[in-house]
């Protein structure tokens, strides 16, 4: 009912274009992991290698062992939420859901009793009888989840499953797809573009870029500490200083700052961490701009010589052209070798 | 006021050009007397009872129905299928292919239709309704394939994608989830070419032997000189070729 997904220096030339340049990974059984990364990374490619939809140029795919290259997408243990849902407009809800199991030669009252079941699982009970036509868009969602689901696959690749709802129902569904996924147990994979949904619903996250992975780890550490420049910026807004390190202090516009290593490197600092009651004082910056953002505003500040990024609490006035004295907590930066900004 | 009269005269005057000689064929088949032509003498039922109780245009009938329908099917069949490749497949020079594909709807029937009796010549295939059902199937392909073709788009590419994520394989794609997709557009693509080849002469005559299509049997009737009872079989032909396009209408009108 699950299985792990093993990938193999899978590469994929489309063209001229690498689309995936040697990428390397492995998911784990029953893990929910999510594929987070800019249009063109690389991430619908990976999936569709996973689901069968493409083949590597080179490479291997392996899915609970067993050797993926070259099967149909129809003999794998997977099956895929699409992005555009793709439920079959001619059926009912309750065939949409049931056609997997037709394929595998199951009889009508079987597979019947098996859609409701997958209906009722995502919230749609009784609703058998409609066609997606008479839905919204969260609701044929649900049927696609549904219907991927009714096979019990090894493992559901979800292919931007939310990007097409609105802010509160991608929030609510986000959560759904979770408990859903412990109650199946299923191994998940779904790509996104949205950092704030990979980090709600990952239990891991693999960021890419330019058909690479930059970066992979739990959520907390992928933000908290990402492994390159890239996954730095690409979750969440991150300033960036440049510093030379020697003897575990490195020389920055602000000041020595503790950081491990040698020579150039490149410090990470989260915006919700340059505040005014931080231990280590920076100096005293410019405030340039302000937003209210609800939960803290968001503050743009001219501070020896760079234009730096904070969060400030609500319980802070900065108005443009205000002088605001800044500090740091050394715990929370990130120090990425090489300086090039 | 006048420019609407004058488009009211325009439009009435459109149409009764349209119609006047379906109009006239189907008023004189009613007619009490030996000849097709003015004056009207009374209305009658003779030529039609005269038409039903011919054996020869009954078996023509029959033959056409029945070369109509197997041809349809076959061109349907083969226009779908080429219809898919083309929405699915990336293939070299597409262009050029569609193209070529649809070239036949530009040829003229009796181009196709010498080209057809030369070919069989050369095979060694004596003329029958096999050979017209042949004939009319490369004339109904092209246009089975045009309306399949236009049907198909995006949703059915990735509604296919799905099925066989699902574990469908390639025929079970075709005919739970393509065909069905578009239902309308093949019962329009089948209505169309049954008329098409119900009506076709050309290519019949070229084609048949013994065994005849009825538009050749009213050639041959017609050879003989006009008579209400040509009409008659006229007005039959008409009917059923009316209610096609109809049907073929009003499934297109509950598509949208």
């Amino acid at each position: 009912m699950t299985a792990r997904i093993e990938i193999e220096k899978a590469a994929k030339l489309f063209g001229t274009s690498l689309a995936l340049d040697s990428v390397s990974l492995t998911i784990e059984a029953g893990e929910y992991c999510v594929l987070l990364g800019p249009s063109g990374c690389g991430k619908t490619t990976l999936l569709n290698i996973i689901g069968g939809f493409a083949d590597p140029t080179s490479g291997a795919i392996r899915i609970g062992g067993r050797d993926m290259v070259g099967v149909p997408a129809a003999d794998r243990p997977t099956t895929t939420v699409f992005q555009d849902y793709a439920l079959f407009p001619h059926m009912t809800l309750r065939d949409n859901v049931g056609f997997g199991l037709r394929m595998r030669g199951q009889g009508r009252a079987e597979r019947n009793a098996r859609a409701n079941e997958m209906l009722e699982l995502v919230g749609l009970t009784g609703a058998g009888d409609r066609r997606p036509a008479q839905l919204s868009g969260g609701q044929r969602q649900r049927v696609a989840l549904a219907r991927a689901l009714a096979v019990q696959p090894d493992v559901l690749l979800l292919d931007e499953p939310l990007g097409a709802l609105d802010l509160n129902l991608r929030r609510s569904m986000q959560e759904e797809l979770k408990a859903i996924q412990s109650k199946v147990g299923a191994t998940f994979v779904h790509v996104t573009h949205d950092q704030e949904e990979a980090m709600a619903i990952a239990d891991r996250i693999v960021v890419m870029n330019g058909g690479r992975i930059e970066d992979v780890g739990p959520p907390e550490r992928v933000y908290r500490a990402p492994a390159s420049r890239f996954a730095a910026s690409f979750l969440g807004e991150m300033n960036f200083l440049t510093g030379e390190v020697q003897g575990g202090m490195a020389a920055t516009a602000l000041g020595p700052l503790p950081a491990e290593g040698q020579g150039p490197v490149t410090l990470c600092l989260r915006p919700e961490h340059l505040r005014p009651d931080a231990p280590l004082g920076v100096g005293t910056a410019q405030v340039l701009e302000t937003v209210f953002q609800g939960g803290h505003r968001r503050v743009r500040v001219s501070l020896a010589g760079m234009t730096l990024l904070a969060h400030l609490p609500l319980t802070v006035t900065a108005e443009p052209g205000q002088s605001i004295a800044l500090g740091i907590d050394p715990e929370h930066l990130t120090v990425l070798p090489g300086g090039t900004p | 006021m006048t420019r609407y009269l004058a488009c009211a005269l325009y439009m009435i005057l459109l149409y009764g050009f349209i119609f006047l000689p379906v109009g006239v064929l189907v008023l004189f088949s009613f007619q009490d007397g030996r000849f097709p032509i003015p004056p009207f003498q009374g209305f009658s039922l003779r030529w039609h009872r005269e038409v039903l109780g011919d054996g020869d245009l009954m078996a023509a009938l029959g033959n056409s129905l029945l070369v109509a329908v197997a041809s349809s099917l076959v061109a349907l069949t083969l226009g779908f299928l080429a219809a898919r490749a083309f929405a699915t497949a990336r293939l070299p020079g597409v262009t050029a292919l569609r193209g070529a594909l649809m070239a036949p709807l530009s040829v003229s029937y009796l181009v196709i239709g010498l080209g057809l009796l030369a070919s069989f010549n050369l095979m060694g295939l004596s003329k029958s309704l096999w050979t017209v059902a042949a004939g009319h199937v490369v004339i109904n392909t092209p246009l089975c394939f045009a309306i399949c073709a236009a049907a198909l788009g995006e949703a059915q590419v990735s509604a296919e994608r799905a099925a066989r994520d699902l574990g469908a394989g390639e025929f079970r794609v075709m005919t739970l989830v393509t065909a069905p997709m578009i239902l309308p557009a093949l019962i329009a693509a089948f209505l169309l070419s049954v008329t098409f080849s119900w009506d076709e002469l050309i290519i019949a005559f070229l084609l048949s032997r013994f065994d005849v299509t009825l538009p050749v049997e009213i050639w041959s009737l017609l050879r003989s000189g006009l008579n209400p009872k040509t009409n008659a079989i006229g007005s039959l032909v008409f009917l059923v070729s009316a209610l096609a396009i109809l049907s073929f209408e009003l499934t297109l009108a509950r598509r949208k």
